[in-house]
């Protein structure tokens, strides 16, 4: 019993990184209607900048932390004005594949600069780990799932109440008549790309202290899909919960297949099985918009 | 037609014809017998390269008739090409004839593709491109775990394929059926484009709500080209597995399919040269990436070290500028050049 506990506090934890890349997700599509194949790989660069700064630069973790996210906002605008701008209006298939493009240059890029190896962070909380009930968790598992329910309240309440937020979904719901009411549907899109960057850089700097850092970091981007699935594509709520429950249940299934059939590595698929069902049953998620066609 | 100046037609059977004037007919059966020729005077490792985009082409072909031509974006050809490798060389390994080993590959992993192709009746766009992508990854665990069968990591050993008593055990003899298998393909899905259900593929990728008001059976379409295309998708791998003669899971792994989807992007969508320009563009793209890396290291002597890294890394950024620059493909600018040619020196 407490082997389960132990994954499912780990699947938490693992969750909350996905959820918040699938916030990032979530912003995009809802937004721009864009699907980012590219996720998973602006979490690996932002994680190597954060590293780049803290370990080699030698700079204070704080002040690298701010400066990484300043960074993931000037890739973001980037991203969006080079390479999504004129695609605009193009067929589905050329979007996701100019984002599927756009994964592989970040990650040769990645590679070029700082190789295969896998890098640590230096420890920034105590490793002593917390005892919650008889479970012991360490620290920067409880600072990860605090820092991303945090970061999903602010946005929540950024969307319901400011008035960019409020611009936002009007362009989300119909960008012809956004525009027409004098919102910068451009803006909306470059600060909704800023947005993904940001989150996505956070999620990655949270991995780093966990499990420090690879060049394989981009595949965390594919369990994003079951994710959003899960939850919606277009729901912040569901990107949130779709998130934490992938994570729990590919850690738990992962150890009941190890301990019952003796399969390794179910972890990679368990939340691909999940999405095929999820597919066939109800495929706008638990909190998408069903959109309805009549012939 | 002789003495007219451009081509009239006067029924639809002439404008459907593959070959509308004497001049192509010519030119492709010089193209075709220069190539049957090619293992004559060509090294053998350039004929490999020959095998290599034969078999391209077919995979290639197949993932356009389905995404290009029925608009049914598929993130899973790479898996579907590793089922017909492994069932083909499945059954050479039981002592199948050639022929009937690759016919049943093809054969079940059309009923895979099929298999994932039914949710397409209730997803589109992205929805199905997520749901070909779980099966890319489901097939890919399939492929390493199910060790007894696929032999998982260590991969699976096979022999050259053996048609009536003879082993082509060579780059020139496989080349012969490489090429006829890849003709074969083209030639099918050429014809099946003019056929009524290439138009009915057409009519459903480009509006599929009209489709069905005029009668097209979307479900009933859209498992069609899912069958056909994974069958050659199939047909593709069970030649590829025979060709290098050891098939392990990562080779059809994520990264094939969106090669095969490149290729498509690169040649152009729904268009049947288009997938042989694509195939043709990313087969040679890492050979002529290879020179040129050697070609610079002579200059910068560091830079092989950063090569391996930076090869993924162009190839994406290719079909990036594809899409941005040229987002109609290779066929397109072809056409473009053989109208400019058509009108020279008058441009207008």
């Amino acid at each position: 019993m407490e082997y389960y506990l132990q994954l499912f506090v780990n699947g938490l934890v693992v969750g909350s990184i996905y959820s918040l890349v699938a916030l990032g997700f979530v912003i995009i599509y809802k937004a721009t209607k864009v699907v980012n194949f590219a996720q998973g790989e602006m979490v690996m660069v932002g994680a190597y900048i954060c590293f780049a700064l803290t370990v080699q630069m030698g700079l204070p973790f704080l002040v690298s932390f701010l400066m990484t996210l300043f960074f993931s906002v000037i890739l973001g605008l980037c991203i969006e004005r080079v390479i999504l701008r004129p695609l605009i209006g193009e067929p589905i298939i050329s979007v996701i594949m100019v984002t599927v493009g756009l994964s592989t240059v970040l990650k040769s890029l990645v590679q070029l600069f700082w190789g295969t190896q896998i890098r640590v962070y230096p420890p920034i909380l105590p490793t002593d780990p917390i005892w919650i009930a008889g479970v012991p968790v360490a620290p920067v598992y409880i600072a990860a799932f605090v820092l991303s329910a945090l970061l999903f309240t602010v946005f929540s309440l950024f969307f319901k109440y400011s008035r960019t937020g409020i611009a936002m979904r009007a362009t989300a719901m119909d960008q012809q008549a956004a525009q027409s009411m004098g919102i910068g549907v451009k803006n909306i899109f470059a600060l909704s790309w800023c947005i993904a960057a940001v989150v996505s850089s956070i999620g990655g700097i949270i991995l780093g202290n966990i499990n420090g850092i690879n060049a394989q970091l981009g595949h965390l981007g594919l369990k994003v899909f079951p994710a959003v699935i899960l939850g919606g594509l277009d729901s912040l709520l569901g990107a949130a919960l779709g998130g934490l429950i992938i994570g729990v249940l590919e850690n738990v299934a992962d150890g009941f297949m190890q301990q019952v059939f003796s399969l390794p590595g179910f972890k990679e698929v368990a939340a691909y099985v999940v999405l095929v069902i999820i597919l066939m049953l109800r495929p706008y998620g638990l909190f998408g918009t069903h959109e309805i066609e009549r012939v | 037609m002789r003495g007219k100046c451009g081509l009239f037609h006067t029924s639809y059977a002439s404008e459907t014809r593959f070959f509308q004037t004497g001049f192509q007919k010519l030119s492709l059966g010089v193209f075709l017998a220069l190539l049957l020729c090619s293992p004559f005077f060509l090294s053998n490792y350039q004929v490999s390269m020959l095998n290599m985009i034969n078999i391209a082409v077919i995979g290639a072909v197949a993932l356009n008739l389905l995404t290009g031509c029925c608009g049914q974006i598929s993130l899973g050809h790479g898996a579907f090409i590793g089922v017909g490798a492994y069932t083909t060389g499945l059954c050479t390994l039981a002592g199948w004839p050639f022929f009937a080993a690759l016919l049943f590959g093809g054969l079940v992993t059309a009923v895979v593709g099929m298999l994932f192709g039914i949710p397409s009746l209730r997803l589109k766009g992205i929805y199905l491109a997520i749901a070909t992508l779980a099966a890319q990854l489901i097939l890919s665990y399939v492929f390493l775990h199910w060790e007894s069968v696929t032999g998982g990591s260590i991969g699976m050993g096979l022999d050259a394929p053996v048609i009536l008593g003879m082993s082509l055990d060579n780059d020139a003899k496989m080349f012969y059926l490489t090429f006829g298998v890849a003709a074969a393909s083209v030639l099918l899905v050429a014809n099946i484009l003019r056929t009524r259900h290439g138009r009915a593929f057409v009519a459903i990728r480009d509006f599929h709500q009209s489709a069905e008001s005029v009668g097209v059976n979307l479900f009933a379409y859209k498992l069609q080209a899912f069958a056909v295309s994974s069958f050659l998708a199939g047909i593709a791998g069970g030649l590829w597995a025979h060709y290098t003669m050891y098939i392990t899971p990562e080779q059809f792994d994520i990264m094939l399919s969106i090669q095969y989807l490149a290729m498509i992007i690169i040649g152009g969508l729904g268009s049947v040269l288009g997938s042989i320009f694509g195939a043709v563009f990313v087969t040679l793209l890492p050979e002529f990436l290879g020179a040129l890396a050697q070609l610079a290291g002579s200059f910068f002597p560091n830079i092989s070290m950063y090569f391996l890294a930076l090869r993924e890394g162009i190839f994406g950024l290719i079909l990036v500028l594809f899409l941005i620059f040229e987002p109609e493909g290779l066929a397109h600018r072809w056409r473009l050049i053989k109208a400019y040619w058509k009108l020279y020196p008058f441009a207008h």
